[in-house]
């Protein structure tokens, strides 16, 4: 393979970290709570917002260093704010009722969350890439990286076999993995599920939202990011098996390389990539790449 | 005489677990037969291979001299073959009658978008059906709150409205009282002989297989281990160590 | 009981705007968007909730624009029929594929595909006027070439004579042997099988009736708006239909249509006073129904129905 493709695999694949983040975390409150969460793309969105506003702020008192510290704390925020309210006020209430009035109150979670960001932030679109520049570009053998891809593509690998490691070892991991497999059990182990719920979903907002800080210093932060990425991460989610975190990170790097693949060859069509990779996947393997939906006894 | 079904060889897996392992046998016209054996032992499983649920990862199926195999269950249904299950299979938001009345426009044909399904003639024949296992009172529940020994007996209603010529019956009196199990089997049985139904049933208490089966066949780790007139099996002490001792 | 409320509904949308001319536009919008809502109610009966129906709302606007713009059809009766048509047959070839998901997949499939859609339309502009759009003209009437004016009236009117039928036939639908054997796949797809029937051929005939009501509500709304944009196909209006269908309430047809009416009424305030934030008005309304309201506001309806008429 030539040299002269390397940048276009870099580009995906720092992409897919990003697409990484929030699909993982749809897919991760998908398992535990069994609901399709419609506004996770707008906390993806809100990540955004807000670590563009908190590294500005921090950049005037500290430089643009400190600034850097905005990534990592606006997700938290985010999370620590609005996982547990939303999860006790909101979802509480669907657990156990038909699909379509699951997915139709988070629907008008995000209709309520896309017109707050438009009264907070405006509609002119905010751009911070400081971060960017400030971490420079790497040579090797006459190719220039960004830094701040490299470390995408890494924290994205943390993130993967953080969570694998949690899930495994921690305590709180066996109980999110015991409620996820067996709700019953988990009563009569007297698992406090309340307590994982609420876990779960501010862990799944921390992650879109880390996505959307992440994302901020390599693109334009506007009106509609959160209706965009939501798709997105749905088609990712959906091609991994829906609850699986190996398959979203496979997914999300099939759906990155596509993507960038087709800014290259076929920059038009950039937009459709993700969503013919899920039409193929789903066509051969329908519960995808990772699912498998067990028999029902009869 | 030749067999209405026959299985040759039927193998299937779950895991570690053989299922069917090497399952041979034949079902006469017009015969009764109850499947006994301890739970586990593959006889739902037997069912499942037998109607397409699932298929087997080797051996064949014939029904009435083809080969049903690799049919799905609406393919076998439409052949011929109806089954009530062990855990009823309703529909939980219509109510009884209306369950009825879809297994007889599915035999009738289904395809009508706009008359209505609550037509007289459907209407009459889902209370005949109800009226057979004396279900009419229930008629206009919603099954989803019927009790279990009652879901059980819509379960055979609906397989009955299918007019098939071989049923396959998953324990049809588990849910029911010990009293009413036998007036119960009364009715089922007389169905099936006015219609010349051939029938299996699959069973845990002996004394109904006594009193009703033509012939038993004993499951144990997904075999067929024994078969022949309920006297002679029941009083066999491998069987009875076998099946009764543990079930 | 189907009959006497949606013939009310007809006939408070017929005189309110004697009185206020204006809202007879809005009515027309609330017909095209109820008979899409009409078109997903359908699919929530057989426990299918699609995501993606702008598409089959797109496709109806497209169609007509299409159809007046290349091949000179005019005649609006033609259209509208063409036009469903157009919208029924994109519906049974992509349900071909759709029959074989269920649940979240279903539903994320039917997204993906109307965001390929919505993808084509905006990027192929020399076909589609790509994010311009296209204009929609105003049609013929039995070769008689109305007034702007004129045609809107009719249309107002005409809406309104397609939604009663639209109500009809697919109460009708729904009652028969094919309808509640779409509710049977729902509340049991095994047993529906081991009754001989293929619950793929009951989902895929389900499809193409709520593509075709789909796209005729497409073409109402590009024939009233008179612009029709990719815009129409975006996710966010196959949630809007969603939305429509589920607060009116799926336990009648005239559920959808008192769902649109109550949202385009709910957006023109909210336009007035709250220009941005329409959006929150609509997704607290939403919460609203969902909380209080479980069965929707055709549910109310009913509830005040029977209180009324025992004793
Ligand atoms: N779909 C499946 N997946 C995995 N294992 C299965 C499946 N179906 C059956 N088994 C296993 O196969 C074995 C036979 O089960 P089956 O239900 O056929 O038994 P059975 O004889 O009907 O028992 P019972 O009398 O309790 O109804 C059991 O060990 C069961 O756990
Ligand atoms: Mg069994």
């Amino acid at each position: 393979m030539s040299s002269a493709y390397i940048p276009l695999i870099v580009d995906g694949l720092a992409d897919a970290a990003l697409i990484f983040f929030v699909a993982v975390g749809l897919t991760l409150v998908f398992s535990v709570m069994r609901i399709l969460n419609v506004a996770h793309g707008s906390f993806y969105a809100l990540g955004a917002y807000i670590s563009v506003v908190i590294g500005l702020w921090l950049t005037g008192r500290g430089g643009p260093v400190l600034g850097l510290a905005a990534l990592v704390i606006s997700p938290v925020l985010i999370a620590v704010l609005l996982g547990p309210l939303i999860e006790l006020t909101l979802l509480r209430w669907t657990y156990g009722r038909p699909e379509a009035l699951q997915i139709l109150v988070t629907f008008g979670l995000f209709l309520i969350l896309e017109d707050a960001q438009k009264l907070i932030f405006g509609v002119q679109p905010y751009s911070q890439d400081t971060p960017m520049q400030i971490l420079g570009i790497t040579r090797i053998g006459g190719i220039v990286y960004l830094n701040y891809q490299l470390i995408l593509v890494l924290m994205a690998v943390l993130v993967a076999v953080g969570l694998r490691l949690m899930l495994k070892r921690t305590r709180i991991g066996k109980l999110i993995v015991t409620v996820v497999t067996d709700q019953e059990l988990a009563q009569t182990l007297g698992i406090d599920s309340s307590r994982v719920f609420i876990l779960a979903f501010s862990l799944g907002v921390f992650l879109a939202a880390l996505g959307g800080a992440l994302a901020s210093p390599t693109v334009g932060v506007a009106p509609g990011l959160g209706s965009e990425t939501i798709v997105l991460a749905f088609a990712v989610a959906a091609i991994g098996g829906l609850g699986q975190i190996e398959g979203a990170a496979l997914a999300a790097i099939l759906v990155g390389l596509t993507r960038s693949a087709a800014i290259y060859f076929a920059p038009e069509f950039q937009p459709v990539a993700p969503y013919l990779v899920m039409l193929a996947v789903l066509l051969v393997r329908p519960f995808g790449l990772f699912g498998s939906i067990g028999l029902r006894r009869i | 005489m030749t067999a209405i079904l026959s299985v040759r060889d039927l193998h299937i897996n779950f895991g570690g677990v053989k299922a069917a392992d090497g399952v041979d046998l034949e079902i006469f016209p017009h015969e009764l037969v109850a499947v006994i054996g301890p739970n586990g032992s593959g006889k739902t499983t037997f069912l499942n291979l037998c109607t397409g649920y699932i298929s087997p990862s080797q051996g064949s199926v014939t029904f009435e001299g083809q080969a049903i195999t690799d049919l799905r269950p609406r393919q076998i249904t439409r052949r011929g073959i109806a089954r009530a299950f062990q855990i009823p299979q309703l529909f939980t938001g219509h109510s009884l009658i209306d369950n009825v009345m879809l297994a007889i426009a599915a035999q009738r044909g289904i395809w009508q978008p706009f008359r209505p399904l609550a037509q007289r003639e459907y209407l009459d024949e889902a209370r005949r059906t109800l009226g057979l296992l004396s279900l009419d009172e229930a008629a206009d529940l919603p099954t989803a709150t019927l009790p279990e020994g009652m879901r059980k007996l819509a379960d055979i209603a609906i397989a009955l409205a299918l007019k098939p010529r071989l049923l396959l019956l998953d324990e049809p009196t588990s849910g029911v009282s010990t009293a009413e199990k036998f007036p119960l089997m009364d009715k089922i049985v007389s169905v099936l002989r006015a219609g010349k139904i051939t029938a299996l049933f699959v069973e845990h208490d002996m004394d109904m297989v006594e009193r009703y089966a033509d012939r038993v066949l004993v499951w144990d780790a997904g075999r067929v281990i024994a078969t022949g007139a309920p006297g002679e099996i029941l009083r066999s002490a491998d069987v009875l160590e076998r099946v009764i001792g543990v079930s | 009981m189907t009959l006497r409320h949606i013939i009310g509904l007809a006939l408070i949308a017929a005189v309110l705007p004697l009185a206020v001319p204006w809202l007879g536009f809005v009515f027309t919008l609330a017909v095209g968007k109820g008979l899409a809502a009409l078109g997903v109610a359908v699919l929530l009966r057989g426990g299918l909730i699609s995501i993606g129906h702008a598409l089959y709302f797109a496709v109806g606007a497209y169609a007509t624009a299409f159809l007046m713009r290349n091949d000179g059809i005019n005649e609006f009766l033609l259209l509208l029929l063409l036009s469903t048509v157009v919208a029924t047959l994109v519906g049974l070839v992509v349900g071909v594929f759709m029959v074989r998901y269920r649940a979240i997949f279903f539903a994320m499939l039917n997204l993906a595909v109307s965001m390929v859609f919505f993808t084509l339309l905006s990027k192929m502009y020399h076909v589609t006027g790509g994010t311009d759009g296209l204009r929609v003209a105003t049609p013929t009437l039995f070769g008689f070439a109305p007034s702007r004016v004129q045609f809107n009236s009719v249309l107002q009117y005409g809406s309104l004579i397609l939604m009663i039928g639209a109500a009809l036939i697919v109460d009708r639908y729904l009652r028969s042997p094919l309808g509640e054997a779409l509710s049977a796949v729902h509340s049991n797809e095994v047993r529906l099988e081991y009754l001989g029937v293929s619950a793929r051929r009951v989902i895929l005939i389900a499809y193409a009736a709520s593509a075709a009501l789909a796209g005729l509500g497409g073409t109402v709304t590009a024939f009233a708006v008179g612009h029709i944009v990719p815009e129409l196909s975006y996710w966010t209006i196959s949630g809007q239909l969603v939305l429509i269908a589920v607060l009116g309430g799926i336990g009648g047809t005239p559920g959808a249509f008192i769902g649109a009416f109550f949202l385009e009424l709910v957006r023109t305030f909210a336009v007035g006073f709250a220009a941005d934030a329409w959006n929150v008005i609509i997704g607290i309304a939403l919460l609203i129904v969902i909380f209080f309201l479980p069965e929707g506001l055709y549910g109310l309806l009913h509830r005040t129905g029977k209180q009324g008429s025992t004793p």
